[in-house]
């Protein structure tokens, strides 16, 4: 049957010809080097020494050191050979890594701190954004709303333009309310960016589930917002998965605001990363390392969520 | 079960009037069918007795107490989806036993598994109790929801047109056995349908709606052979009925004040010319197997009636039409008395 198919020459409008399918997945598989390759290089530099992640032309093979993890999750001072002669033998691999460069460990960075903000700063405004977004998305797709349009309009309309425009007047209103370099803060603005994206994006998902289900529910006794957790939710999960998807890369790799509103406590970590210095400079294993680890959470976040992503990512274009 | 009653209830949509001073009374174990094109009132009327509309006035009585702004929770009814009725999220098992799991009803666990068991074997979908909602054909679907409402007691069971998206074949089958299921049960039904077929076969009493208003509310047989008025008339019976100007007729007593005159296949014979005075020319006629479909001209106007596919009917030829005891109708479309012989 399927060599019968193959041997064909009549055209399928609706199966692909094998040229077509070839071109198709040659274009995917070129598509795929050109994003992962720079993704590649990142994680590879992580494990270059200082040297070789500078060297021109720019080394593909090289001897592989932890020294980049090192140098991120450490401050060190440099010190003579003769004083680290007298030191006790290293404890640990990486007290020797150390000491073969003629330094010691003279404490923690800042980095995890810096990505623990990342963390609570980037997820829960996602919470919030995708918890508010919803309800209002519900109450836009279900009730008579005096001026719903325009309301709608207005919430759109604080997307229009570069979020850098607004940058001085939030840093005012920051500080007379002493947000500034605060997580509570960063995660109010991020929310407020995100809820606009997550209204618009989940109306167009709660609209295609039909008001009948609901009312079956309220005819059967649960109150609405009864009905709204068992019936709405539920054939919702799609869309507020797509939505928290694209919240969580928003307020993870926000940079504009970060750097102008967090220095210290609430740093988060993509105004971190840039500023890894090491001795004469920047330290880029250092800095690839830590690009490294920033990239997990929401590889693994859109790879827990992929399979309703891939619904998701049509906006609900297409019907189940 | 309880009696429902619906007073002078009333509901407007921007400039659409879709329920106008509609007045109802559903007796105890009564099936009431309301028959009505799309758009006649009828989905609203439902909706205003679950209470998913308020009305813009009059009042909804459920066992003889005023529900008008109840929550529809709270007013002890179950309701039939046209479509959309099972949750696709849900098994089968789940779909049937939502009704009795709201937090409002507390059924415990073991009675709700007695009764979803039972309505399965009722609905004949017992087997599918496992499957997803939506691992279901059409008729197994709709099964199932009639089965969600079944699950409850409530006082009264609103079905909106619940067998319209079913193949011919399944609506036949379901339609008996949801009569069947209703005097097994006793309950009180509401229903709403643009079927006549359905409403004929089914219903303890038809209330034919039109604008939303009812026109008239009677037994299958007195709306068939006492319609109120020509829409009525032109709702029930196949063919549909044919009308007539009364200045078309002759020979025909007629009532006074008779403006049109309906014919239905069973007051109009055809014969072989003999003198009499109307004569009607044959256009087509289509054989359907047990019977034949004749379309014929008469002064212009095309009447379509059945007749018996032996008798010897062919195109062209030229028959004489006999009126037996048709419906007269006044200038506003009101049926006039039949002369007394």
């Amino acid at each position: 049957m399927t060599s019968a198919v193959a041997s064909s020459t009549a055209h399928s409008i609706v199966e692909a010809s094998p040229r077509s399918k070839a071109f198709a997945s040659a274009l995917v598989i070129l598509y795929a080097v050109i994003t992962i390759l720079p993704l590649l290089w990142i994680v590879a530099t992580a494990f270059k020494s200082q040297s070789d992640a500078i060297a021109y032309p720019p080394k593909v093979l090289f001897e592989p050191t932890l020294e980049g993890y090192v140098n991120l999750f450490t401050v060190r001072t440099r010190q003579t050979p003769d004083f680290i002669a007298k030191l006790p033998p290293p404890e640990t691999w990486y007290d020797k890594l150390v000491r073969e460069r003629d330094m010691v460990i003279a404490g923690p960075s800042k980095v995890v701190p810096r990505f623990v903000n990342s963390l609570i700063i980037g997820f829960g405004s996602t919470f919030l954004a995708v918890f508010l977004g919803t309800l209002a998305a519900y109450a836009f797709s279900r009730f008579r709303i005096p001026l719903a349009d325009d309301l709608l309009f207005f919430i759109l309309s604080t997307r229009m333009m570069p979020p850098v425009a607004v940058a001085i007047p939030i840093y005012l209103m920051y500080r007379q309310l002493n947000l500034t370099d605060t997580r509570l803060g960063m995660i109010l603005l991020y929310t407020a960016v995100n809820v606009s994206l997550a209204v618009w994006l989940l109306k167009g998902f709660i609209d295609e589930i039909p008001r009948e289900y609901e009312e079956a529910a309220l005819v059967d006794g649960y109150t609405r917002l009864q009905a709204l957790r068992k019936v709405v939710l539920p054939q919702a999960v799609t869309g507020i998965a797509a939505t928290a998807i694209f919240c969580l890369i928003f307020s993870w790799n926000e940079y504009a605001f970060a750097v102008l509103l967090t220095s210290g406590e609430a740093q988060t970590m993509p105004p971190f990363i840039p500023f890894i210095i090491g001795e004469g400079g920047q330290d880029w294993p250092a800095v690839a390392a830590a690009t490294t680890l920033f990239v997990v959470p929401i590889v693994l976040f859109t790879v827990l969520l992929r399979k309703h992503l891939l619904r998701g990512i049509t906006f609900g274009a297409v019907r189940k | 079960m309880a009696d429902v009653g619906l007073r002078n209830i009333s509901k407007r949509f921007g400039a659409t009037q879709a329920v106008h001073e509609l007045s109802l009374t559903i007796s105890d174990g009564e099936f009431v069918v309301l028959l009505g094109p799309s758009g006649a009132g009828k989905t609203t009327t439902l909706r205003l007795i679950t209470g998913l509309e308020t009305p813009d006035s009059g009042s909804v009585m459920i066992d003889g107490r005023d529900v008008t702004q109840d929550p529809p929770g709270s007013r002890d009814i179950a309701f039939v989806f046209q479509q959309y009725s099972l949750y696709p999220h849900l098994s089968v098992y789940d779909n049937l036993a939502f009704p009795l799991r709201s937090p409002a009803r507390r059924v415990p666990e073991p009675i709700i598994r007695k009764r979803v068991e039972q309505t399965a074997e009722l609905l004949h979908i017992a087997s599918k109790l496992n499957n997803r909602a939506t691992r279901l054909s059409g008729g197994e679907m709709q099964r199932v929801a009639i089965g969600r409402a079944l699950v409850r007691d409530p006082s009264i069971y609103l079905m909106d047109e619940p067998l319209s998206s079913l193949d011919a074949k399944l609506r036949a089958e379901l339609r008996l056995e949801l009569k069947r299921i209703q005097l097994e049960l006793g309950s009180t039904i509401l229903y709403v349908t643009h079927d006549q077929v359905e409403a004929m076969t089914m219903a303890s009493r038809i209330g034919v709606i039109r604008d939303g208003r009812l026109l008239q509310l009677g037994t299958p047989r007195e709306i068939y052979e006492s319609p109120a008025d020509s829409y009525v008339a032109s709702r029930l019976g196949t063919p549909q009925i044919n009308f007539l100007s009364a200045g078309l007729l002759s020979d025909i007593p007629v009532p006074p004040g008779t403006e049109t005159v309906g014919i239905r296949t069973e007051h109009l014979r055809l014969a072989a010319r003999n003198g009499g005075g109307m004569v009607g020319r044959i256009h087509r006629v289509e054989h359907l197997g047990e019977q034949n479909h004749v379309h014929l001209d008469y002064k212009g106007k095309m009447l379509v009636t059945l007749a018996d596919p032996h008798q010897p009917l062919h195109a062209g030829q030229e028959v004489e039409l006999q009126l037996e005891n048709p419906l007269c109708f006044d200038r506003a479309g009101q049926r006039l008395p039949a002369m007394a012989h």
